[in-house]
């Protein structure tokens, strides 16, 4: 299949969350041996910034987004491997740990930022949810991570983040990773009081923050 | 006399009821529940169910669970603190409770939402005691300024201290339990007293799709054994945590809650259950759980009818709202809810004070809501024919202009037929405007602060008071909590 036939079709299946025609596509310009990073940045990205538009435009609510997010991860999941092989770097965007902080339970909303992440190019480490605080530094450190993603739902758990922070100052870390916050009750002014590199409102915003502060917007 | 039509709402057709029972019972045998506590997998296991200790997963055939709803009480029996006033639990009776454990409080002052304190919480209480169209107090807020450890029993300690009302709570930790069973004990005078006459409801809640907790069965476990009803609150939310339809939502719900029944019933046959819940229409553009919304309330009355249908008490969250201020959206929602549980014929009603998602309680929506709850008692007594016959008479030698408004008829009927108005608006416009425009949240901040005024702590015997702040002493110590916002002298 020629390129300019299969842009199209891989930014469809993007689109429409189409995950078995998102990998099978894939498939087909592993086995045309086309550039794939090519592939990626003209196949799939524009299918994912287009799910963000739609989005933004209230076209998409939150299970058209996963299922893009998941059509995205089916073409990576072929595409990946390839790349791999070839000592090539499929992910942009860097590495991200990302979880719900300990005490509390809820990660809906937390899987949803990274899944969307990870459809935005980002290397995602998901530690889940209750997340004991200096796991996320242990893996941070563990993977050579360049951000920390902290998920809260409960006001009482949200000052989990600010502690946080705070680990990372007492261990001298703080310099060396961006720390993004979200979750219910987080705001942009909580945010700023704790000291965070940033708070996103919806999963969306939170992946043109990640790439604003990776440099890549 | 004709008798007395009971208004009554019932969204489901009889054959879709049965339907989702049933697929709800062929679920729980062919897909199970996950359990992540031993003790309860070996009871459903010694019952008769496939259980698999090391997956933590329990399949329960159709059997076990029916025979586990036939030895579950289709009503339970509350008494407030002294004992003597009873309030049934099943039938189409309904009872209000306030919304559960904000987090915080809508300050009236500065209208924003603030963390609860111990202070919050003890008004909260004495609040509560005076408004007699919520029959039972919730455990409503959080309050920051008590340490974790021991915060799931304080604030039963305290509600004890102040009121009257049975209790709607729950624990959040295991080793809370024990402790608030004790004090509910204490209160009663012992163990099988507190069997015999139950003071409060223990809220445990499954986690959507098809699980339950470590903390929340053994809540269950340990309610059966005390003769204390837990109420199960499934709560799926729709296209997240479960499936998008209602109907199948329905499904899911029988399926956890009758999961707890079995964990209850196999811990102690005959226990107490409540088939409750908090489910919502998951909304999909916020990720947010709408209590207000229409199709959330339909999920509630519809398992309510099923409960019914079960022969079980019921319970819902309804009768509060997602607003976050006492808007004309924290009205229609609540005042909605509150129609639409109480036709439903929802036992517990568990919603008034309650804003934002569960999260916080007002006490001024509070007095606003039983006032609510009061139009709502009155449209369930429904339409009696008081005479007769009912009119004929009163009409004889009737000539224009007769009114009845010195009719000894009026004077005899009018106030068992008409509720007072409350703290609603029924002013002419310019009595209205030389009041001083007052809007209801005005008139209720100042019903909440006349209200507060004039609480006073019903009675409590000294050596009960005494064996409470022991209890409550002894378990501050034992959860390493040094100090508590209150002496528990106060």
């Amino acid at each position: 299949m020629i390129k300019n036939e299969l842009w199209p079709k891989m930014n469809e299946a993007i689109v429409a969350g189409d995950r078995a025609a998102a990998a099978a596509l894939a498939g087909d310009a592993v086995r045309s041996g086309l550039d794939l990073l090519e592939v990626i940045e003209r196949g799939y990205v524009p299918g994912i910034e287009k799910v963000g538009e739609l989005w933004e435009q209230g076209e998409y609510f939150l299970p058209e987004l996963i299922s893009s997010a998941e059509a995205m991860k089916a073409a990576m999941a072929v595409l990946e491997p390839e790349l791999n092989r070839k000592n090539i770097g499929a992910r942009m965007g860097g590495k991200v740990v990302i979880g719900t902080v300990e005490g509390d339970i809820h990660d809906i909303g937390k899987n949803l930022v990274a899944s969307m992440l990870q459809a935005g190019g980002f290397e995602v480490f998901d530690l889940g949810a209750d997340v004991k605080l200096e796991r996320f530094i242990e893996k941070a450190e563990a993977v050579g991570a360049g951000m920390i993603c902290l998920s809260a739902l409960l006001t009482t758990t949200m000052t989990n983040q600010r502690r946080l922070i705070g680990l990372l100052r007492d261990k001298g870390l703080r310099d060396k990773y961006k720390v993004l916050v979200g979750g219910a009750p987080a705001s942009r002014k909580w945010a700023e009081e704790i000291g965070a590199d940033g708070y996103a409102e919806n999963a969306v915003a939170a992946v043109k923050l990640a790439k604003s502060l990776a440099g890549r917007a | 006399m004709i008798k007395t039509k009971k208004p009554k709402l019932e969204l489901l057709h009889g054959a879709l009821v049965e339907r989702i029972v049933d697929e709800g019972l062929t679920l729980l045998e062919r897909q199970g529940v996950m359990v992540e506590n031993g003790e309860a997998l070996r009871l459903l296991g010694d019952a008769g169910a496939d259980v698999d200790l090391r997956s933590q997963r329990a399949r329960l055939g159709r059997k076990l669970v029916e025979d586990c709803l036939a030895s579950t009480p289709s009503t339970i029996v509350l008494y407030d603190r002294s004992g003597g006033k009873s309030f049934d639990v099943g039938g189409d009776e309904v009872h209000f409770d306030p919304g559960s454990a904000a987090v915080t409080l809508l300050d009236h002052e500065t209208q924003t939402e603030r963390k609860a304190s111990t202070a919050d919480l003890i008004e909260f209480y004495k609040l509560v005691e005076t408004l007699e169209h919520i029959h039972f107090q919730s455990t409503g807020l959080i309050a920051y300024d008590v340490p974790a450890a021991a915060s799931d029993c304080y604030r039963l300690y305290l509600g004890l201290c102040l009121s009257e009302k049975p209790f709607v709570t729950g624990t959040f930790r295991v080793e809370g339990f024990r402790p608030m069973q004790d004090l509910l004990a204490a209160v009663r005078g012992g163990e099988s007293e507190l069997r015999l006459k139950p003071l409060a409801i223990f809220d445990a809640c499954p986690s959507p799709p098809l699980k339950w907790s470590n903390l929340t069965t053994q809540s269950l476990v340990d309610a059966a054994r005390a003769g204390i009803p837990s109420e199960l609150i499934s709560m799926g939310m729709t296209g997240a945590t479960s499936l998008a339809t209602i109907a199948g939502t329905l499904v899911q719900h029988v399926a956890e809650n009758l999961s707890g029944l079995a964990i209850c019933q196999v811990a102690r046959r005959g226990a107490p259950v409540i088939f409750g819940g908090s489910p919502s229409s998951f909304d999909m553009r916020k990720g947010t759980t709408p209590m207000g919304a229409i199709e959330t309330m339909m999920i509630d009355a519809a398992y309510t009818q099923i409960g019914k249908f079960l022969k079980l008490p019921t319970h819902a969250y309804m009768a509060l709202s997602d607003a976050k201020i006492n808007d004309p959206q924290a009205g229609f929602e609540t005042a909605l809810g509150a129609v639409l549980g109480a036709l439903a014929g929802v036992n517990v009603i568990s919603g008034p004070g309650m804003l934002d998602f569960e999260s916080a309680q007002s006490f001024e929506k509070l007095v606003i809501d039983d006032g609510i709850c009061a139009m709502v008692y009155r449209l369930l007594e429904g339409v009696a024919q008081r005479d007769d016959p009912i009119a004929l008479d009163k009409f004889e030698g009737f000539t224009p202009g007769m009114s009845f408004l010195s009719h000894p008829h009026t004077r005899q009927w009018y106030r068992k037929e008409h509720i007072l108005a409350g703290l609603v608006d029924r002013d002419p416009y310019e009595a209205w405007v030389t009041a001083g425009r007052t809007s209801i949240v005005d008139k209720a901040h100042a019903d909440v602060v006349r209200r507060l005024g004039k609480y006073a702590a019903p009675p409590l015997s000294e050596a009960v008071r005494k064996e409470l702040d022991g209890i409550m002493a002894a378990y501050g110590r034992s959860a390493g909590v040094e100090s508590l916002p209150l002496p528990t002298g106060f």
